[in-house]
């Protein structure tokens, strides 16, 4: 498909008409054979800085405002050195330089996890199935299968083995990324940050590499609105039967168990559930496969005695999960070479004698890199195991818990420790006088971090009198979530095409990440109602995915049964996993591609430059906690989508953020013509923390508002900020004036009272460009007409 | 000099910290002293109860007596409109952090950037990881914490105090400035 890294020396070169002496050239990549349909953009397969420029000129406009976790660098022995105010480390780095170095890191860190997830998920489909395993997300469905991958790479994967290329690019640039962090290389924070996008758009490329090949090759579903509803929380498990449970990212694993229960007739027999990512992907594999929750639930959900065996690959998993599973008195197998967790490499010996050293409790676990052995050893220890163990649980019952609320010292330590600072010493007082209602309170708002129990010095297992004492709430737990659907088909994307770009559709919403919630998941369920209830297109993946069913109606019914899986307005869709937001990003790639008939090829700036000025799309990451959750953020940022992440997301120490009241920020080329037209901050921000649940949805509304909105469109966009400002902030925005370009703009139902304060401002009517933030895409200068 | 332990154990900020407010009256000084405060005031200042009160109706009399112009954050000013204050602004807590650290922004007002900022009732983690910033990227801004827990990114914080103890350190500034 292409060929990398071409160099040409020559040392010295004497012809009749000159001589050259050390000449050197070097090609980052040559592409020579690509698909026909389109023409090569300028920049397939892009090397660190050749989107620099388009890079530079989104963050002349959101600009970097830095929040140091410490004043210090301790990366290097040069350090510790402190870097407070203007003072530069050793190294000559200075703090924004140094805070844009980090976000480089968890970027970098990020991409990386995802890019050996894809990595190890293409080679292990590719020995299954062959490297000419045609690339199928759709059908006929879905002809543009890899938009990002065209986007950034320029080429058009057919089969599996034509994504080993687009691999290996991914790779090289991360590791180019990684050494730009090293301590004496990169000095400027901008161009760090220039470094974060790439690493974000590298992150997409993997994201998309990975679910590609997992839908192909596992047959998940493709791109099905309709994908099978599956049974989600903590009461669906019947624990009569023997219970896998598999945690992680990487699906493999469990689908060999799966297999193996097919291939026994062990499918009614067994349960397999799984927590975070892995379970989306294992329940796209087979819908009889139950999802706990997403990753905040493994301390409890282990703790319950409810698995028997514990099947762990990789991403997101507990450092003390094999600890946690021994308290139970369950076997762990470990499936991936990110995470051995100290175990024996038992891959090369007989089924057998693993099987036997695992029941027999002469080891706590094994590392068993095959996938298909490791799932005929989880199911036959599960099933051996389960009548012996008995669920037995490392929850203590209510009395022991009321006991042991009584050995409190009163000495505040587990709410300092933990995240959230709940008012845990104040509970455990009350439990210790038998009423352990304030303990179960907690639930709802508890990460499940087990940080409170560190922090004891009695050793009270404070998050087990938490879960114990919501016990009832616990069981209770069931809910319907639709199984991940894979990519937006393409004739779903011609159908809101139009709407969403010219604005009447009000915005897509992706609601992504992890579940480091301020107030527990059902925020998440509710914002994302909000929103379709408002007509928009709410489109979910990971651990969101799962908090957004968390909600029941009179009926008992849940979101993902009452709201349609479709791509269109007032839907409320699943993706699927991580991996998965690639077909979210590639959602809005392909309105740009299949409706505006924009080229894709090695594209990138012009697609970003429309995804920017017209596609009102936002991320919603209300509980990012990881670094992957960060390379996802950074891929949309480079793409042109904002993303909005919950208070805790202040942690990753850097927004991005526009100036409303700067003008001179707001102007964009009409292509038109060449002029510059003020266009009001649309949208405001690239990346920015939300205090509360209310202030994101305000936010967000406005978030999806385009310079490119027709005039109904952004009187329907302006309606739904503005309304839920009033019911929300009590009162209107005060910045209506930057977003009302023409009359036509007003909401009719609000005209008089936008009118009054339009007056007050003292607003003038502009006009609406074809907005672009790049000279090159004015197709008549005004000197030229 | 007094010390404090962060309220969050392990937000440990690096070599400067912030001086312990012992005697309420430090505040009182830094207000009179300050050519431009502003008040910054969070989401957990209509939910935090001091005895019949809430932080908010603290807020509002220390904004009144210092005559420094407040900022809601997140989606309270409306719950300060209810009781018939009017804030100078309101505003996500990012944005006028990020407002904070421009040397050329005007204000609120048009009169130019503030010398002396005071936080209360933002949520402990996101109010320090803003000190954080202001404490590095505008070095001609003082802030101060005035909620119930050290703040060690902040210029001058109290110490993690009983709520008792911590309602008459607000009594006592509010006094001091000139309100009731």
């Amino acid at each position: 498909m292409s060929r990398k890294s071409v160099q040409l020396k020559i040392k010295e070169l004497k012809t009749d008409i000159a001589s050259i002496k050390d000449l050197e050239l070097n090609f980052g990549r040559l592409v020579t054979e690509t698909y026909a349909e389109e023409p090569m953009g300028p920049t397939p397969f892009p090397s660190v800085t050749a989107l620099r420029e388009w890079d530079h000129k989104v963050l002349q406009r959101y600009k970097p405002f830095y929040l140091p976790y410490c004043d210090v660098c301790c990366l290097c022995t040069f350090g510790k050195c402190d870097l407070t105010g203007d003072k530069r480390g050793a190294c000559g780095i200075n703090m924004a330089g140094q805070q844009s170095r980090i976000v480089l890191l968890a970027c970098c860190i990020g991409a990386s996890a995802h890019a050996s997830h894809s990595r190890h998920l293409l080679e292990h489909l590719i020995e299954k199935h062959g490297e000419k395993t045609p690339i199928d997300i759709g059908g006929v469905n879905v002809k543009v299968e890899a938009p990002i991958t065209r986007l950034v790479c320029g080429v058009k994967p057919k089969t599996l083995g034509d994504l080993e290329e687009v691999q290996s690019y991914v790779e090289g640039q991360i590791t180019q990324l990684l050494n730009a962090t090293l301590t004496g290389q990169e000095g400027s924070n901008l161009d760090f940050e220039s470094k974060v996008f790439h690493a974000g758009m590298m992150d997409h490329v993997a994201l998309e590499v990975a679910d590609i090949a997992q839908i192909s090759g596992f047959n998940f579903p493709r791109a099905d609105p309709e994908a099978p509803l599956v049974e989600l929380g903590f009461g669906v498990v019947d624990t009569a039967k023997p219970v896998i449970l598999c945690i992680g990212h990487n699906v493999p694993p469990a689908v060999g168990i799966v297999d193996y229960l097919n291939t026994n007739g062990l499918v009614d027999k067994v349960e397999v559930c799984g927590l975070c990512c892995t379970s989306h992907d294992v329940t796209r594999y087979s819908p009889k496969a139950k999802i706990i929750g997403p990753i905040s639930w493994q301390l409890r959900f282990i703790r319950s005695g409810i698995p028997d065996v514990v099947v762990i690959d990789e991403q997101c998993i507990r450092g003390d999960s094999l600890l946690e599973a021994q308290k139970i008195k369950a076997p762990v197998i470990v499936t991936s070479e990110s995470n051995c967790l100290g175990l024996p490499n038992r891959t090369r010996d007989s089924v057998d004698a693993i099987v036997s050293d695992l029941t027999s409790g002469k080891a706590p676990g094994a590392l068993i890199l095959d996938p298909d052995k490791a799932g005929e050893v989880a199911v036959r220890i599960a099933v051996q195991v389960a009548p012996g163990r008995q669920k037995f649980k490392a929850i203590p019952s209510l009395e022991e818990v009321v006991e042991g609320s009584k050995k409190c010292t009163k000495c505040n330590e587990c709410v300092r420790a933990c995240p959230q600072i709940l008012p845990i010493m104040d509970a455990v007082a009350a439990a210790a006088k038998g009423d352990t209602a304030k303990l179960a309170d907690l639930y709802d708002s508890c990460i499940g971090c087990g940080r409170c129990e560190s922090a004891c010095k009695v050793d009270l297992p404070l998050h087990s009198f938490i879960v114990k004492s919501a016990e009832r709430v616990l069981k209770e737990e069931k809910y319907k979530v639709r199984t991940g659907r894979g990519a937006i088909q393409d004739t779903e994307i011609r159908n809101v095409g139009s709407p969403i770009v010219l604005g009447e559709i009000p915005g897509v919403v992706a609601f992504v990440g992890c579940s480091n919630y301020p107030h527990g998941g059902k925020d998440v369920a509710e914002m994302a109602m909000e929103f379709a209830n408002r007509k928009f297109i709410v489109v979910n993946s990971g651990c969101s995915a799962m908090s957004a069913a968390l909600y029941k109606n009179e009926e008992g019914k849940t979101p993902y049964e009452l709201y349609s899986g479709a791509f269109e307005a007032g839907g409320i869709l699943n993706v699927g996993s991580c991996v998965a937001n690639a077909h979210i990003a590639g959602a809005a790639i392909k309105i740009a591609s299949i409706f505006a008939k924009r080229n894709l090829k090695g594209n990138y700036e012009e697609i970003a430059d429309y995804i920017l000025n017209r596609v009102g799309a936002v991320g919603v990451s209300w509980g990012a906690m990881s670094q992957k959750a960060a390379s996802i953020a950074a891929g949309c940022w480079r793409l042109g989508v904002p993303v909005v992440v919950g208070p805790h997301g202040i942690k990753y120490r850097r927004m991005l953020l526009g100036r409303k009241d700067r003008e001179e920020d707001w102007y964009v080329y009409d292509a038109r013509t060449g002029d510059k037209v003020f266009v009001g901050p649309a949208p405001e921000h690239l990346f920015a923390t939300a205090e509360t649940k209310e202030e994101a949805m305000v936010m967000i509304a406005k978030l999806c508002m385009r310079p490119n909105d027709t005039t109904k469109g952004r009187a329907i966009k302006l309606t739904h900020y503005i309304d839920l400002h009033k019911r929300l902030y009590g009162i209107l925005p005060d910045d209506i004036n930057l977003f009302v370009r023409t009359e036509l703009d007003i909401p009719i139902t609000m005209k008089e009272e936008i009118h009054k304060i339009l007056e007050e401002k003292k607003w003038k009517e502009n006009r609406i460009p074809d907005p672009t933030l790049l000279s090159r895409m004015i197709r008549k200068r005004k000197e030229e007409a | 000099m007094a010390t404090a332990e962060p309220w969050q154990k392990a937000e440990v900020p690096g070599p400067t910290k912030a001086l312990v407010i012992t005697k309420p009256e430090v505040v009182v000084a830094m207000v009179k002293k300050a050519k431009r405060p502003i008040l910054i005031v969070g989401h957990e200042a209509a939910e935090t109860e001091i005895g019949e009160k809430k932080l908010m109706d603290y807020a509002i009399r220390i904004s009144e007596a210092g005559k420094i112009p407040l900022v809601a954050t997140a989606h309270i000013v409306g719950e300060f409109i209810k009781k018939g204050f009017q804030p100078a602004a309101f505003m996500p807590a990012i944005d006028i952090g990020n407002r904070l650290v421009d040397p050329e922004w005007k204000g609120l007002d048009g009169n130019g950037q503030y010398d002396l900022a005071l936080f209360m009732g933002l949520t402990y983690y996101m109010e320090w990881i803003l000190f954080s910033g202001l404490k590095h990227f505008n070095l001609n801004l003082k802030t101060i914490s005035l909620d119930r827990y050290y703040h060690p990114q902040a210029s001058w914080s109290f110490p993690n105090l009983p709520v008792n103890d911590w309602a008459q350190s607000l009594d006592l500034i509010i006094g001091k400035l000139g309100g009731e």
